[in-house]
């Protein structure tokens, strides 16, 4: 698929660096406080943080699909929220093609969040159900104030319309969400992203509400819209396998950190965290002759608010040595295999 | 005889307006005890239906023919009187969501013990004593009965609720997507637990669910259903490596594998509405194989091997030509191929249109026409 320029769109190389990433995130850490009850309050209780973003570095190339995969509360979606601002970091740096926007004020960040768009897990509730298709898709147009007249909006709605397949698009125009299939919503969705012309998508579990008829079909305009090469995909997904095939890179998160990251065919056949293996090993395989015995952990993930000493994997592993009590491991190279091929493991 | 025996089950649901929906057409299936089953299919295509049937709690605008045989009893034959002496004795279900609709002001142990004082099985301290072994059973420790569904996990909270299940002391359960909500760590512990329990105590099991790698790892024997009926039905290994019928091959085809290195396709288009009446078969405008047969004959579900039952007119040809026909058609919208998906949107809205047009006038002309938003859940 070639590169396709919507019209009046600001022209593509605005901001766009040669050898500086799209974004690069650096030892993110968002923490929420936790509220105090009355009791606590007076008798001068600490006050205690939910460490639900506690140093996730990564950076994502322009073409790129990067996966970041985990369990819930492993901090996926705070991270999201965090590069878009919605929730304020504690420490670290978010770059946007090189520029820290960490610092910028919310009035400035206004005109860079066209750059950045979210498309939502649920389109059953994302889409407001009163709002036509052509509505939702101008909608933030008039947000930003960008499009110019009336006949131009619609002609941009029209063009996004077509580039997230719901093609000829004047079909879709005057319908209301609930006319439309679950694929047709979040390709609605997708459209009400694409129209700003936005740099970065952010797609939070983007296909775990449809059928399973339609995902790969969703899945592969995403895998489309990022091979134009002028737009990275962070896919937020619990889903190892949908990460697997579509993405380029897969970043591992627990209790909001990157335990594992590379290459995704390397981290899935060759991985080198112990969480990773577990994880791993307890996706349901489609082949029923490939029963593998899983390696269930036991209990849940810990709370956030009391991170483990040491590794915070730990208190789980099923491999821990006593150094792993006392060492909280960094992501380092692993030698040997897939270049870009990171783990936090003393043993790995 | 079969522990649990379901013959040509058919529910209908009365709307205000409108011919009745068609949600489960004719089926049948059979299993024993300590047995694990499996009914797949996209939403909307009559499991849950079938399941609630099962249990008798359908919603007073169903109607429903067919029998439903435990031991070789008709459970279904007096309405709500037969139906009661069975529920939760004899078969019981895990709801979908059921983790989420426990009484937040009622603590675990007394929502484990209500069902068994309800239907007689146990009292009082009894009732309480065994709610604690129910808890211990399904991996909980029994003291955490004096707890509270909140200061529960979501994993904790499912395995209480299968616990709940059982209470009455069951011979079939019927989970209806019990790990659809859960993380995959926790589902592999939950699917662990339904597995033990299914081999530790002869439960049978029906597992409704539209994962098919689920039911690839813990069925024995499974069925594929679509628009109400069940298409394809045999052991999990043969629907996985030789499907007699395009729906089950596609299915597994749009089901992306951790190893795999195939392309994942997506079936466009959607299932068929149920308040018309169909000719020919109702997977035909999905299908990738069809040939002249499919417009014009219902398929019936044939016995293809021992054990493994397909509704396809493929199946009746010879197995040079089936292998000819067998993915002939090119499927509109096969992953990569965006513009292929967008004509054949076009195309079913254009019959949407035509028909909306068609039955504006009086009745749908051919009945046939797959909706827009047909078969998505409400």
């Amino acid at each position: 698929m070639t590169a396709r320029t919507v019209p009046g769109r600001p022209a593509p190389d605005q901001g766009q660096r040669p050898g500086v990433p799209l974004l690069e995130v650096a030892d993110l850490k968002t923490y929420y406080p936790v509220r105090l009850g009355l009791t606590e309050r007076l008798t001068g209780g600490r006050r205690e943080w939910v460490h639900a973003v506690d140093g996730v570095s990564f950076s994502l190339a322009r073409g790129e699909m990067l996966a970041l995969v985990g369990e819930s509360g492993c901090g996926k979606t705070s991270t999201a929220q965090t590069i878009l601002r919605m929730i304020e970091p504690t420490s670290g740096t978010i770059r946007l093609n090189g520029t820290d926007i960490t610092g910028l004020s919310q009035l400035q960040m206004r005109p860079l969040r066209r750059k950045l768009q979210m498309i939502y897990q649920d389109p059953y509730e994302s889409l407001d159900p009163r709002f036509r298709v052509q509505a939702a898709v101008e909608e933030p147009m008039l947000v930003h104030g960008l499009g110019g007249s009336r006949a131009a909006r619609r002609d941009l709605v029209i063009a996004a319309l077509e580039r997230a397949g719901l093609s000829p698009a004047e079909q879709y125009l005057d319908r209301f969400p609930h006319e439309l299939s679950g694929g047709q919503r979040q390709r609605v969705t997708i459209a009400a992203a694409l129209v700003l012309g936005p740099d970065l998508l952010l797609a939070d579990e983007p296909v775990s509400m449809l059928d399973v008829s339609v995902r790969a079909g969703v899945l592969s305009l995403l895998d489309g819209l990022r091979q134009g090469g002028d737009l990275g995909i962070l896919m937020i997904t619990h889903d190892l396998s949908t990460a697997a095939h579509f993405a380029d890179r897969i970043a591992v998160m627990y209790l909001g950190r990157i335990v594992e990251q590379g290459p995704a065919k390397t981290v899935v056949r060759n991985p080198q965290h112990p969480y990773t293996k577990a994880l791993l090993s307890v996706v349901p395989k489609r082949d029923p002759r490939q029963r593998s015995a899983p390696q269930i952990l036991q209990g849940e993930t810990p709370n956030p608010v009391d991170v483990p000493p040491g590794c915070r994997f730990q208190p789980r592993c099923p491999v821990a040595v006593d150094a792993c009590l006392s060492e909280d491991p960094a992501l380092r190279a692993i030698a040997g295999t897939a270049p870009g091929h990171q783990a936090a493991c003393l043993l790995a | 005889m079969s522990l649990l025996e379901v013959r040509d089950l058919h529910v209908w649901f009365d709307l205000p307006q409108g011919p009745p929906v068609h949600a489960a057409a004719g089926v049948s299936f059979a299993l024993d005890e300590g047995e694990r089953f499996g009914l797949v299919g996209e939403s909307g295509c009559g499991k849950t239906t079938t399941i609630l049937a099962l249990m008798g709690l359908l919603p007073p605008n169903a109607s429903l023919a067919g029998e439903v045989l435990v031991d070789g009893r008709n459970i279904l034959a007096g309405g709500e009187d037969s139906a009661r002496g069975h529920r939760w004795k004899d078969i019981a279900m895990v709801f979908q969501g059921a983790m989420n609709a426990m009484n937040p002001v009622k603590k675990i142990g007394w929502q484990i013990a209500e069902p068994m004082a309800f239907h007689g099985v146990a009292q009082g301290a009894a009732a309480r004593r065994r709610a604690g072994e129910l808890l211990e059973l399904v991996g909980i420790p029994a003291s955490a009965a004096e707890r509270y569904p909140h200061e529960f996990s979501g994993g904790m909270r499912q395995r209480a609720s299968i616990a709940m299940a059982l209470a009455c002391q069951p011979k079939i359960l019927l989970a209806d997507e019990p790990t659809t909500a859960l993380d995959v760590m926790v589902q592999a512990q939950i699917l662990e637990l339904l597995t033990g329990l299914s081999r530790d105590l002869g439960l049978a099991l029906v597992l409704v669910t539209h994962d098919l790698p689920v039911v690839a790892q813990v069925c024995d024997r499974a069925a594929v259903m679509y628009a109400g009926e069940i298409v394809e039905a045999g052991p999990v290994d043969v629907l996985y490596h030789a499907p007699s019928h395009p729906y089950t091959r596609l299915l597994f085809a749009a089901t992306p594998d951790l190893y795999g290195e195939e392309e994942v396709v997506s079936i466009p288009g959607a299932p068929p509405r149920l308040d018309r009446e169909m000719t020919g078969c109702p997977f035909r405008p999905r299908c990738d194989s069809y040939f002249d047969p499919c417009a014009r004959d219902h398929p019936v579900l044939t016995l293809v091997a021992p054990g493994h039952l397909a509704a396809c007119h493929l199946t009746g040809l010879p197995a040079d030509e089936r292998a000819r026909r067998e993915g002939a058609r090119p499927l509109g919208g096969s992953a990569g191929s965006r513009s292929a998906e967008a004509r054949s949107a076009e195309a079913r809205l254009a019959e949407t249109r035509s028909a909306e047009t068609r039955s504006a006038g009086g009745r749908s002309a051919d009945g046939r026409s797959s909706d827009l938003v047909a078969g998505e859940a409400p």
